[in-house]
């Protein structure tokens, strides 16, 4: 079914056709739209979900960690300070392997208090255990979610789907939707090996684990995550094979021939293409690398993919406030210490506090890195694009 | 009315070999409390000491399923499972009566759980909440809490040379509970164990959230040796110093009233927390102990009806 919708109603419905044992959520400032859409769903009788509006997302993200922990298909939605505010209960969900979604919308983390988008809030949780999955339009938000929910179930890890917030999140799209039965099909029942509810054969979790056993619960956890891009993959063919739309861990476009490429994430990626479009009709060979799998980061497919360009322009819209300048920038200097290949890197810091990024200025972007191709050096590694006095 | 053989017959749900502390008052409230319940039981603890002693990996003393998430959300993880079991239970997947108890202790529900208690009650899950009072942070090294009484020495709030301990009087949390008007509230006390399993088993019972202050003697804390940890429990009541009481069907009542009040200074007396008030250069932090325990006391009487006392069986 063609529908159009902003990105808040496309998780909202997605989380609908999911239909969760257990929703919690609270409405942080920023609140997302997410939530009060899918509590007209709980009123109306439209879904069977438990729903629980907690009194804060530290509440919220808790209870969903305890009902994950009885069995129960869990999910919620938050954004910018209400992900802060659960970063404690992210790594005890994460550790606790409880599968559970976040539907979560990017905004800049206080201060100064904004509510527009930048990836400031996922990636201040990058650590915690979570797989990250960064949308680049309303569709991709929606199928994300979906599939989101099989890929924790399997990997049993948490799992976090983001959308650019406003410019995904309020921006509305024309989206196909998978029919409402077909989603239960494809997500099946959660499988439960070990359930609190289970009172013949009890269960202690969470327990104090000392010097003689935590490293190796830890390594567990670690190794559990090592292992998700597999189970992503499946994942994301199943939902093509049946739905016809297949996903990428990395979305790579004109990137067979490219040159000179930009790295991205969320809506930029579309933004992007726009920008590549105009400059291939010019004749210039650039391309796009778009992550779409944060977490688990994509370690070795990424190498292959930034090794085809010459010059590379990673864009993040956060920094991590550390001289290494962004998340993206600073993992992939990292991916290519032993590389012998190795493109020219620069980093732009843009969009922070939803600063706008038009396609002409990803088209400087491109022109920047053009030059830089050309005179084969990079003048100054880390820039912060679109702010004053730069 | 609940019989000793009753509760003798009951399979322990809290089992011993966990690392409490001689005389520690609050595995006895863990034990007693699950020993009073009828239905299968799924327990939650906030991080504490009942957390850290019963569960060092790779040993539990739970016999029951038991969940520890972080310190002050053990009432909103309780939630989390008790929406998981409604939600099951409306789907046809589960048929069985459960029941469903949160632990914590001062720190973890006077002061950094509060919100999360609240909102558990206010949403009205049912679960019962137990706060296992021992007036302080014991399990991180005897700090002040909001429960911690006026006077007391802590580490944070130490008998000083200008300062006598903590300067300010405990934070009512009981009536903070009963302000919500939850199903069931009350007091009481490890002393009296006829009183709390009478109380866990109203609470159990109660369809909505429920709430238990159950005042449990801290030998370390509180300074005294283990084997006394009943009597100062029993003192603690006998002074009105913890008066037992349970609020139902929007009621008050005092559920043992002592025979004769006694002076708070025999409670205190029994303790190391409060031995330096006693060669203070003045008696007035004795005093106010006294006035802030006389009025709450005075206040709990308006408030109650007249009821029947529980009386203990020998």
């Amino acid at each position: 079914m063609i529908v159009a919708r902003t990105g808040n109603e496309a998780m909202a419905e997605a989380m609908r056709q999911i239909n969760p044992d257990v929703v919690a959520a609270y409405p942080i400032t920023p609140a997302t739209e997410v939530v009060q859409l899918f509590a007209s769903f709980v009123h109306d009788g439209v879904v069977t979900t438990e729903f629980v509006p907690a009194e804060s997302e530290h509440s919220a993200i808790s209870a969903c960690v305890g009902a994950a922990a009885a069995g129960a298909r869990v999910m919620t939605s938050t954004a910018s300070q209400g992900l802060a505010l659960m970063h404690e209960i992210l790594f005890i969900g994460a550790g606790l392997r409880l599968p559970m979604v976040i539907c979560l919308v990017n905004r800049a983390l206080s201060s100064p208090i904004n509510i527009h988008c930048d990836h400031s809030d996922s990636l201040a949780s990058r650590d915690s255990g979570w797989i990250q999955i960064f949308s680049e339009n309303t569709q991709e938000a929606y199928d994300s979610t979906i599939m989101a929910v099989k890929m924790s179930e399997e990997a049993l890890l948490p799992a976090m789907v983001t959308t650019d917030g406003f410019i995904i999140s309020h921006g509305m799209e024309r989206i196909e939707l998978v029919d409402d039965a077909e989603v239960p099909k494809f997500l099946g029942e959660r499988k439960v090996r070990y359930s609190l509810l289970n009172v013949e054969d009890p269960i202690t979790l969470g327990a104090l684990d000392l010097q003689d056993y935590y490293f190796e619960h830890k390594r567990s956890e670690i190794d559990a995550m090592n292992h998700t891009l597999p189970i992503i993959e499946k994942v994301q063919k199943e939902f093509g094979d049946r739905f016809g739309r297949y996903y990428p861990i990395i979305d790579e476009f004109m990137m067979d021939d490219a040159e000179v490429a930009v790295m991205a994430m969320g809506s930029t990626g579309g933004t992007t293409k726009v920008a590549i479009k105009r400059l291939r009709e010019k004749g210039k060979k650039v391309g796009l690398i778009r992550c779409r799998i944060y977490r688990p980061f994509p370690k070795e497919a990424m190498l292959k993919t930034i090794t085809k360009a010459k010059v590379l322009g990673i864009m993040d819209r956060a920094d991590t406030l550390s001289t290494l300048g962004g998340h993206l920038y600073s993992e992939c200097r990292s991916i290519l210490f032993e590389s012998n290949k190795r493109p020219l890197l620069k980093n732009y810091i843009y969009g922070l506090g939803g600063r706008d990024i038009s396609i002409e200025e990803i088209e400087a972007v491109f022109d920047d890195l053009l030059m830089i191709h050309k005179s084969n050096k990079v003048d100054k590694d880390i820039v912060y694009y679109g702010v004053r006095g730069e | 009315m609940v019989s000793l053989k009753e509760l003798a017959q009951q399979e322990e749900k809290f089992l011993g070999g966990h690392r409490g502390c001689a005389g520690c008052g609050a595995t006895i409230a863990a034990r007693m409390v699950l020993l009073a319940a009828k239905e299968p039981v799924v327990v939650g603890a906030a991080t504490g000491c009942l957390e850290v002693i019963s569960t060092i990996y790779p040993y539990t003393a739970w016999n029951i399923p038991y969940i520890h998430s972080a310190f002050e959300n053990v009432a909103a993880t309780m939630a989390g499972v008790e929406a998981a079991y409604k939600a099951f239970k409306k789907k046809g997947k589960i048929s069985k009566e459960m029941r469903f108890i949160a632990f914590g202790g001062d720190g973890g529900t006077y002061d950094i759980g509060l919100q999360a208690l609240s909102g558990m009650i206010e949403r009205w899950h049912r679960v019962l909440y137990v706060c296992y009072n021992n007036e302080a942070y014991m399990n991180t090294g005897i700090q002040r809490s909001s429960a911690t009484p006026y006077g007391a020495h802590t580490t944070t709030s130490p008998a000083g040379k200008k300062i006598p301990g903590k300067l300010q009087p405990r934070k009512n949390l009981t009536e903070i509970v009963i302000a919500h008007e939850p199903v069931y509230a009350a007091q009481s006390t490890i002393g009296y164990w006829n009183d709390l399993v009478t109380k866990v088993r109203k609470a159990l019972d109660a369809d909505g959230p429920s709430f238990i202050n159950i005042y449990s003697p801290c030998r370390l804390g509180w300074a005294y040796t283990p084997e006394k940890t009943i009597a100062v429990s029993r003192m603690a009541v006998e002074t009105c110093v913890w008066p037992l009481y349970e609020y139902e069907n929007r009621r008050y009542r005092i559920t043992l009233k002592p025979k004769e009040k006694k002076p708070v200074t025999e409670f205190m007396q029994m303790q190391g927390r409060f031995g330096h008030l006693f060669k203070w250069q003045n008696d007035i932090p004795i005093k106010e102990f006294q006035a802030e325990v006389d009025r709450i006391w005075e206040r709990l009487l308006k408030r109650s009806v007249e009821g029947s006392e529980i009386t203990e069986s020998k």
